[in-house]
């Protein structure tokens, strides 16, 4: 894989910060954008502009074939079996909530929803509001001192009063890849569904759905080089069709009286509203980018990053890792003794180096190990070893500054 | 010397550096000057939470002149409330309450005050003038 032709393909990559080459590890936060992505949502306003789904005139259908054939882009690319299966959301969030909303009105008091210890908040927040709406329990997946989820105590949780298990594919503060085939085909032997986080996955692994067998899987057009304000929420069809619509709207209906509406077919039904068509057509941009790469490539660029990055900072006294998996994508949680993430986050930045500092939107991760947050740096594929060397030399620069 | 003179003071001492982190360095020798707040005042209630750093703040008024002391997590956010507690400190509650700290932003430390940073400094700043407002005759 040629570093230098795919880092050319992302402007931003050029820019100076602080007059500083800029050394960007946020990629968990959301990643950079290639021209293609840039450039297609710049033709769409330019050259295509309309409202889609509703209009007899050539920009109209123009505009809505572009923003279909995303949806077919992205269908191929997770493997999906249906091209409705692939609903537009605004992110990763969004389509968690649309889960916890729509699927949520099929449960009962009682029963039970599964989430794991290294969740997101927004794979927390939203079923516990379902919890409160609907008097069901939320149930948690310990997780051990590596970072690793102890799947024989999620065995344990499992019941038939188990309605929904959510948990992620890839935690975005620790890197570790859990074990989710393992997870599906235990939840589906007691009947429960499944949904997949996959706001960290796909723009490091290859993922298909059909394969894995889950029922949702959702994730974030911004941090899979796509613009922001795009996503997707994969559903079964099946389970689609049996879920109650989630916002109510045009687009989403079939006919409207003041007596009764029906409710338009998959994927309308989930799409109320003019939706972000430029963000659609530019997610399929970023999928097409996607496309042109080998992700086994891709991830072995990683790991070569992360094994690199993991050694170089091991030399680095006082230093501890949170998140030491076995199976681990290119993201390094660390705390260096007696250090402040902020003061060493704030110092980076000066350098020219963008990381993320605090608690990563995982709260509960950061109270089981005790610390208030950590420093993260997260890789993608245009990184380099160059740029490790320069974060590596910033640190030993900012340490003896912040230590007495 | 006036929060006015104090704070173009602060603006000449930043005028010698150039250099981002000489800077910081400098910010960071502050922080280890600044008044520590007494241990039985590191309660809860005046413990600032912001989800980078948190700060601890009292304040007291003797003679109609306001008296800071903090604490930070971090050593940076401590640098800053250095900066702010000598430009208010033994200044009257009236002109405390007043006070802007636009002298933070010529020195180009803006950022640690912006709301979204949420280290604490914004709240902290308003803690500040709070506690001023009350002790204003
Ligand atoms: C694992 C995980 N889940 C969910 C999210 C939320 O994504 P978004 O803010 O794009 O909706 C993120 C992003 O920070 C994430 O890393």
């Amino acid at each position: 894989m040629d570093i230098q032709s795919i880092r050319s393909q992302f402007p931003i990559l050029a820019e100076k910060i602080h007059g500083k080459p800029l050394v960007y590890f946020d990629n968990g936060a959301t990643t950079q954008k290639p021209l293609s992505v840039i450039q297609r949502i710049s033709d769409y306003y330019s050259k295509e502009n309309a409202n889609i789904h509703r209009g007899v005139h050539t920009l109209s259908q123009e505009a809505t074939t572009a923003y279909e054939n995303a949806r077919n882009t992205i269908q191929k690319h997770i493997g999906a079996k249906e091209n409705y299966e692939v609903l537009f959301t605004k992110g990763t969030t969004d389509g968690i909530n649309l889960v916890a909303f729509s699927f949520g009105e099929l449960l009962n008091a009682g029963d039970e929803i599964i989430i794991s210890a290294m969740e997101h908040h927004s794979n927390i927040v939203p079923w516990q509001m379902l919890c409160e709406r609907k008097g069901c329990k939320l149930r948690v997946i310990p997780m051990n001192e590596k970072g690793e989820l102890e799947l024989d105590q999620f065995d344990k949780l499992l019941s038939d009063k188990t309605k929904l298990v959510a948990v992620t594919h890839i935690s975005n503060s620790l890197g570790t890849v859990n074990d989710v085939k393992y997870i599906i085909e235990k939840a589906h032997a007691i009947g429960a569904k499944v949904l997949i986080d996959g706001a960290q996955s796909i723009q490091h692994i290859q993922v298909n759905v059909q394969e894995l067998d889950c029922d949702f899987y959702v994730f974030s057009g911004h941090k899979l080089f796509g613009p922001t304000g795009i996503g997707v929420l994969y559903g079964k069809e099946e389970i689609l069709n049996q879920m109650p619509p989630y916002q109510g709207g045009g687009d989403m209906i079939k006919e409207v009286t003041f007596e009764k509406t029906t409710y338009n077919v998959l994927p309308h039904k989930f799409e109320a509203g003019t939706p972000n068509i430029a963000g659609g057509i530019g997610l399929g941009a970023a999928f097409e980018f996607l496309n042109s790469l080998d992700m086994k490539e891709v991830l072995k660029h990683e790991q070569e990053l992360l094994d690199y990055a993991t050694a170089e900072l091991t030399k680095i006294e006082g230093i501890k890792f949170y998140g030491e998996a076995k199976e681990k994508t290119s993201v390094i949680s660390f705390l260096i003794d007696g250090l402040h993430p902020y003061d060493v986050g704030t110092l980076l930045d000066k350098m020219g180096i963008a990381v993320r500092t605090g608690h990563h939107c995982t709260q509960p991760i950061m109270d089981q190990f005790c610390i208030p947050g950590t420093i993260r740096a997260s890789f993608a594929l245009y990184n380099t070893k160059e740029e490790i060397d320069v974060f590596i030399a910033a640190l030993n620069r900012i340490i003896p500054m912040l230590k007495d | 010397m006036s929060i006015k003179e104090k704070e173009q003071e602060i603006i000449d001492e930043f005028a010698l550096y150039d250099d981002w982190m000489d800077k910081y360095e400098y910010i960071i020798e502050l922080g280890k000057d600044l008044p520590l707040i007494e241990a039985q005042y590191k309660t809860k209630d005046r413990l600032i939470k912001g989800c980078q750093s948190q700060v601890w703040l009292h304040a007291d008024c003797k003679d109609n002149k306001m008296k800071f002391s903090a604490d930070s997590d971090a050593i940076i956010t401590k640098g800053i409330i250095a900066l702010l507690i000598r430009v208010v400190n033994d200044e009257s509650p009236a002109d405390v309450a007043t006070s802007e700290f636009k002298f933070i932003k010529e020195i180009g430390l803006q950022e640690h005050l912006s709301p979204t940073r949420s280290n604490g400094l914004v709240s902290m700043v308003k803690d500040m003038k709070l506690n001023a407002l009350k002790a204003v005759k």
